[in-house]
């Protein structure tokens, strides 16, 4: 997990060893105190879902909050089993939404910000001011004219309707370009070109391999903001089955507000929700590289 | 910063613009069907409107070129205009305590002789894999009365538990959720940059005779400014934007409306009351605004950050 925040490949490394060692080896109070505070903070309402989630829907209301109760099985029954099984739709749903979209939108930016940064041609500085005014255009208050769009195009309330607007991400194609630009030689190009490879092929056998690093950043951060876009489905799809994850436990909870036995619902689906993503992104921390984020900037 | 592959002239010329074109053309196609054109269209439509043209009982609505009175209805609209108020009050808590914890925790990771970082770290950065709607159900039920920690204690000492869903207590409630998500995750960027500074600029500080405080004020902070302005830019945008913390914790409380926050408005406008032309000028004008804001941001702290780095 340390190696999330590896520095670029370009930068000069800072040494293991570069951090002067302190003369004392005590450690740090107040600092350490101020970060598990922080820590704190932070997992006490997902612990507080996990507790909850055990509980009954009488005890909800009448036991301690941190102290676990004994309906666990029963809620999972009672969720998995609700409108006939409409919660695991919607994880289903998420899944196909985040995973198909994150996967395409990698493979369109990646190529995208690969021409950018190593090619010049016609139409590259347009092209590049038009990114960046993206990076800038807030994607919400394009909801509603993408779905007039839609709806005059016929897929509103479709599939497609929620999955094709995720396949662009001005950002994602930014990282790439950002990406490609430092971790792609242009001598290893030219070498391949010499060798006889045409463009397709240095992209595929020289460029991609270098990239994978930077795709992995794209494809995770368009992962976690497709799953947890709210407004796009919210706007788009009207057919239940259809909703993703956070629509669906919307409106669990907005039919709950009248029914507090619905309550309990919410959070045991809140909790199962959280479970995976959570584990996932500590998995697969090792591979984040954030820095690109902040590397961006000066690119 | 891009290289030309090939400087061989005519002969290649065709080729150096074709490849990098079908490289670019899934982008390029899905960039123009689902921003531009949106965008033209939302355009397009704020200077529509339905107009009855012809008098009395035999008036016929039709949709015609209304120019800038969309504009005009959505900026005298006193619960649009007040939408942006409460945005306001929510921005001013959200984003600089983001912000504030998410630099102190990255200069606090950052120090030697931390016990525990790396998992005070993970922890940190817990929340930003928990989709805000689902945040906004933990912490909506963290403050409701009924289920609340708070108000089980406040019960058990016989005194009353403040309510934390209506009143002035609203907005820090709402944006402790914004704070609570977005924390980690420009805390991991800001951390990241601080450990790309070359070791070589604190061994000289040191020698300078600089403690640790000092360090992290004069030297730290001014280097990661351009990260500091980046994540400052994306607090700022998606405080423009919120509309979902909001609307899941409608449910929950009586003291959010319809038009709580000015995406709200629109989407009300939009869906409910299907007056689209007005949704598309609030629309055009929110995304105005923020681009405005942007520039504006980036051009102020880049004058800045450069100056005091160089």
């Amino acid at each position: 997990m340390s190696t999330a925040t590896a520095p670029r490949p370009v930068r000069q490394r800072r040494l293991a060893t570069g951090r002067p060692r302190p003369a004392s080896r005590r450690t740090a109070m107040l600092p350490t105190v101020a970060l598990l505070l922080g820590a704190l903070y932070c997992l006490v309402p997902v612990a507080w879902v996990l507790v909850a989630s055990t509980k009954s829907s009488s005890e909800l209301f009448s036991t301690f909050t941190f102290v676990p109760g004994t309906g666990l099985l029963e809620n999972l029954g009672d969720l998995f089993a609700y409108g006939d099984g409409q919660y695991l739709r919607w994880v289903w749903n998420s899944v196909i939404f985040a995973g198909v979209g994150a996967v395409a939108c990698t493979l369109v930016s990646t190529m995208a910000g690969y021409a950018l940064a190593k090619y010049d041609f016609p139409g590259r500085k347009a092209a590049f001011y038009a990114i960046l005014g993206g990076v800038l255009l807030p994607g919400i208050t394009l909801a509603v004219p993408q779905y007039l769009l839609m709806s005059t195009i016929g897929l509103a309330g479709t599939y497609w309707s929620v999955l094709l607007p995720c396949l662009i991400s001005p950002f994602g194609i930014f990282l790439a370009r950002v990406y490609a630009g430092s971790a792609v030689p242009t001598d290893t190009m030219e070498a391949a070109r010499i060798d006889g490879a045409n463009d397709a092929r240095v992209f595929t056998s020289v460029a991609l391999p270098m990239m994978v690093p930077g795709m992995v950043t794209v494809f995770l951060l368009q992962f976690v903001s497709i799953w947890n876009n709210f407004l796009l489905p919210f706007i788009m799809l009207s057919d239940e089955r259809m909703y993703p994850l956070t629509v669906g436990l919307y409106t669990l909870l907005s039919k709950g507000s009248g029914t507090p036995s619905l309550y309990s619902l919410a959070i045991i689906g809140a909790a199962v929700a959280i479970v995976p993503l959570v584990a996932m992104m500590l998995v697969l921390q090792r591979y984040w590289r954030l820095d690109l984020i902040s590397g961006g900037l000066k690119g | 910063m891009a290289t030309a592959l090939d400087t061989r002239p005519a002969r290649r010329t065709r080729r150096r613009w074709v490849a990098p074109w079908l490289f670019l053309l899934p982008a390029a196609l899905l960039f123009v069907t689902f921003l531009a054109i949106p965008v033209c269209y939302a355009l397009y439509l704020s200077f529509r409107g339905m107009r009855v043209s012809g008098g009395g009982p035999f008036g016929v609505r039709s949709e015609t070129w209304v120019g800038l009175d969309n504009y005009a209805t959505a900026f005298t609209d006193p619960e649009f205009l007040a939408g942006f108020g409460r945005l306001a009050i929510y921005g001013i808590i959200a984003v600089p305590l983001t912000l504030g914890l998410a630099l102190t925790f990255a200069l606090l990771l950052d120090l030697p002789r931390v016990a525990g970082a790396r998992f005070s770290r993970t922890a940190i950065f817990v929340p930003y894999a928990v989709p805000g709607v689902v945040a906004t159900l933990l912490w909506g039920f963290l403050y409701l009365p009924s289920t609340s920690p708070g108000s089980w204690v406040a019960a058990r000492l016989g005194i009353g538990a403040p309510d934390v869903l209506h009143g002035a207590m609203l907005y820090p409630s709402v944006a402790n959720i914004a704070i609570w998500s977005g924390v980690g995750f420009n805390m991991i960027i800001l951390y990241t940059s601080l450990r790309g500074i070359p070791a070589e600029v604190y061994e000289a500080a040191r020698l300078d005779g600089a403690n640790e405080w000092d360090i992290a004020y004069r030297v730290k902070i001014p280097l990661v400014g351009p990260a500091l302005v980046l994540t400052g830019l994306f607090a700022l945008i998606g405080t423009l934007q919120v509309y979902g913390e909001p609307t899941t914790l409608r449910p929950m409380t009586s003291a959010i409306s319809q038009t709580w926050v000015p995406l709200m408005t629109i989407y009300r406008d939009a869906f409910t009351r299907d007056d689209l032309s007005l949704a598309a000028a609030a629309s055009v004008a929110l995304a105005l605004g923020t681009l405005v804001v942007s520039v504006v941001l980036l051009r102020v702290t880049q004058k800045r950050s450069f100056g005091e780095v160089s």
